[in-house]
């Protein structure tokens, strides 16, 4: 029986000591289970391991952004940290500051693996930076755009090729497209800025385009209270309190591509993460275009990067490093933009003949890549969640008419002023 | 003889070993890190004695979320038990189609609550939802019931109560079979009419039913936030923020688990005050046979 035992022992010892040969890198991925992006991560997983002998990836999905945070958060501190994970990209401070993420500069050891790390587009590389250190890679990346209903255009006598391209144009055409019934109400709106959950977002396509920027990038001062954001919250609120063009309160971001798939609304700001939705479920044809420009063109960005932990051993994560390079490279880059529709992440990407052939057949897909040139970084400062959500509560508060636009970013700067007063 | 003495307690032993490992213990936990601030990678976490208890009481998104949550719970508790008796009441008579009754009445509760969220999301949606074309057909304009702070909290109260009621309908059913129709009979040759017999009668017999209720409906009406997620996010403006949400958010979004701590210890004040108003004050005024 001891012998038996004893025999048992040796023998899971031994094959743990096999398996321990290769290094095995634990992926947590936010997606559900058993989507079809979940195929592609195994399809990507499987094609690395088949070049890189050494080394097992094992991706984990782990559900939405949030839940994919709090897990590996929660593993970290229980000892079980994973090697890497695809996180939120404006989460880099709140994971610099938890002091559980590698600098990627330290493990880039090759002048090529160096200059690798600076390959992506600059709007996608800011929110990964803190310090003058690069801390994560662009990997899932969007970034928001107007989507326009051009038999909704050709009906209010509107060019359907043409979209709005400044904010006051954007307001004419949206009042053009407003649709009243017999007794005065709405069925159709000129426009939809979703508001509900993170409206924060939507509104820097509207801080940037007033040439100003929500945030400082050491990411411990924000600039609520500027006078052009105020500007720019002013114009949000307008648009259904005085130009009656939009919905009045909170608008739903889920619902807004069935809103337009509808035709309730001839105009919708989303992300460009829709754009495949779009394409196939339309019912009629439309247009993507750059949201328009005031002072500027600009838009935020958006999406998650590749993160590596610390609390894994240096093979590990040298291990990780590589298969976080193989994600990014443009090859594979290019692929995963055209099967998800997020944009491919650096310039060399679009310089591929798989990239290439897909941006002829759909040409919207291109807006979003143009659109990176006067894109800047989603806000993100430390104890980002918290400072975000102080904004988002401002920002709701003008919108529902509890708040003048001025008094509510007042009240919220001095918010984020007291949190952010540690990081100082 | 000693051992003997010893059987009770090895049989409590189980039982007793899992309330101290998942209530006890973490509760005692909450307690201790809610007197520290929280650490951060690069700071380490000081004592700071009740300074996170007064931060917390004089927040005003905390004041807000506490008046929501008595709301919630002051309007969906008694609407529930209200709405469970009636419906019980009906599907206790013989009519037709008496059990495919009951189980339109208890089919909200097989649902998971986020998936009911979702179907009411789809009601609630301005414009093209299921709620506003209805109206719709009687010229009554859309409505934005979701976004706007005015109706958002009734709004989600109004899908707690339809997901209660027909799981509690269920305790009632079965007391009410309970009473002996005798009762029934006698108060018809008394001469008492039905209304009369449900006051006098029936809802006496059922107390101890009532109770057992509302102390359910009452860890339900602070527990069970899972639509919030779907339907608000607590918004707009932390018009639907409940307690739990909100010490969720501070926990797992804010990462301030000191603060999250802190919120947890208010709420079990709250609850463990409002258990024993239920158990010693209502307790003495129930009839058990």
């Amino acid at each position: 029986m001891k012998l038996a035992l004893f025999a048992a022992a040796s023998a899971l010892a031994l094959s743990l000591g096999s398996a321990r040969a290769e290094t095995e890198v634990v992926f947590n991925f936010p997606v559900a289970v058993g989507g079809p992006v979940t195929e592609i991560i195994d399809g990507y997983a499987k094609a690395f391991m088949a070049e890189n002998p050494g080394i097992k990836v094992t991706p984990v999905y782990t559900g939405s952004y949030q839940d994919t945070i709090a897990r590996t958060l929660t593993q970290i501190r229980g000892n079980d940290s994973p090697a890497m994970a695809v996180l939120l990209s404006v989460d880099t401070f709140t994971l610099y500051d938890e002091d559980v993420i590698v600098a990627l500069d330290d493990l880039a050891t090759t002048d090529e693996e160096k200059a690798f790390l600076t390959d992506f587009y600059p709007a996608f590389l800011a929110n990964g930076q803190v310090g003058g250190k690069v801390w994560s890679l662009p990997f899932q990346r969007s970034t928001p755009v107007l989507y326009w209903n051009k038999a909704a255009f050709a009906e209010a006598g509107l060019d359907p090729e043409t979209p709005p391209a400044t904010w006051e144009e954007q307001v004419e055409f949206a009042k053009k497209l407003v649709k009243k019934d017999a007794s005065g109400a709405v069925t159709r709106w000129g426009l939809r800025i979703p508001t509900s959950g993170f409206p924060y977002w939507l509104f820097q396509g509207l801080t940037t385009a007033n040439g100003v920027e929500l945030m400082n990038a050491d990411g411990n001062k924000t600039n609520f209270d500027d006078p052009a954001v105020v500007e720019a919250l002013e114009y949000l609120v307008s648009l259904s309190k005085e130009h009656g063009v939009m919905q009045e309160g909170i608008i739903e971001w889920g619902a807004t591509p069935q809103a337009f798939f509808e035709g309730e609304s001839a105009m919708m700001w989303t992300t460009t993460g829709n754009l495949t939705n779009v394409r196939n479920n339309a019912p009629f044809d439309f247009g993507v275009a750059m949201l328009p420009a005031q002072k500027r063109r600009g838009a935020p960005t958006g999406g998650g990067n590749i993160f590596i932990f610390n609390a894994v051993d240096e093979a590990t994560q040298k291990a990780a490093f590589e298969f976080a390079k193989f994600l990014t490279s443009p090859e594979m880059a290019a692929d995963w933009s055209i099967k998800t529709g997020y944009v491919a992440v650096s310039p060399a990407a679009w310089e591929t003949d798989a990239m290439k052939a897909y941006a002829a057949d759909f040409p919207p897909a291109t807006v979003a890549r143009d659109q990176l040139e006067f894109a800047v970084a989603e806000l993100s400062t430390h104890e980002n969640q918290r400072v975000t959500r102080v904004l988002n509560d401002a920002l709701q508060a003008a919108l529902l008419g509890q708040k003048e636009p001025a008094a509510a970013l007042a009240e919220a700067q001095a918010e984020a002023d007291r949190i952010l007063a540690a990081y100082r | 003889m000693k051992r003997r003495a010893l059987i009770p307690y090895l049989l409590l032993a189980p039982g007793f070993v899992l309330l101290a490992a998942f209530t006890h213990w973490p509760t005692i936990l909450s307690f201790w890190s809610s007197l520290f601030t929280t650490a951060r990678g690069r700071r380490p976490s000081v004592f700071v004695g009740g300074e996170n208890y007064a931060a917390a009481l004089s927040d005003p998104i905390v004041l807000k979320v506490l008046w929501n949550s008595a709301l919630y719970a002051a309007v969906t508790i008694p609407a529930s038990i209200a709405l469970a008796f009636v419906m019980a009441l009906w599907v206790n008579d013989r009519l037709p189609g008496r059990g495919f009754a009951r189980l339109a009445y208890f089919t909200p509760t097989i649902l998971p609550m986020v998936a009911a969220a979702n179907i009411w999301l789809f009601f609630y949606t301005p414009g093209f939802g299921l709620l506003d074309q209805v109206l719709g057909l009687f010229g009554i304009p859309s409505t934005n019931w979701l976004g706007s702070d005015q109706s958002a909290l009734w709004a989600v109260m109004v899908v707690a109560v339809w997901k209660e009621a027909g799981f509690f309908m269920i305790f009632y059913l079965a007391a009410f079979q309970a009473v002996p129709p005798s009762l029934g009979e006698a108060a018809r040759l008394e001469g008492c009419g039905r209304w009369g017999y449900v006051r006098r009668v029936l809802i006496p017999l059922v107390a101890p039913t009532t109770l057992f209720i509302a102390v359910n409906a009452l860890i339900n009406a602070f527990r069970v936030v899972d639509h919030i997620f779907i339907l608000t996010g607590g918004g707009p403006n932390n018009a639907t923020n409940l307690l739990l949400f909100h010490i969720y958010e501070t926990g797992f979004k804010f990462w301030d688990t000191a603060g999250a701590a802190t919120l947890t210890m208010i709420l079990l004040a709250i609850l463990g005050a409002l258990a024993a108003v239920q158990f010693f004050l209502l307790e003495r005024r129930t009839h058990y046979r």
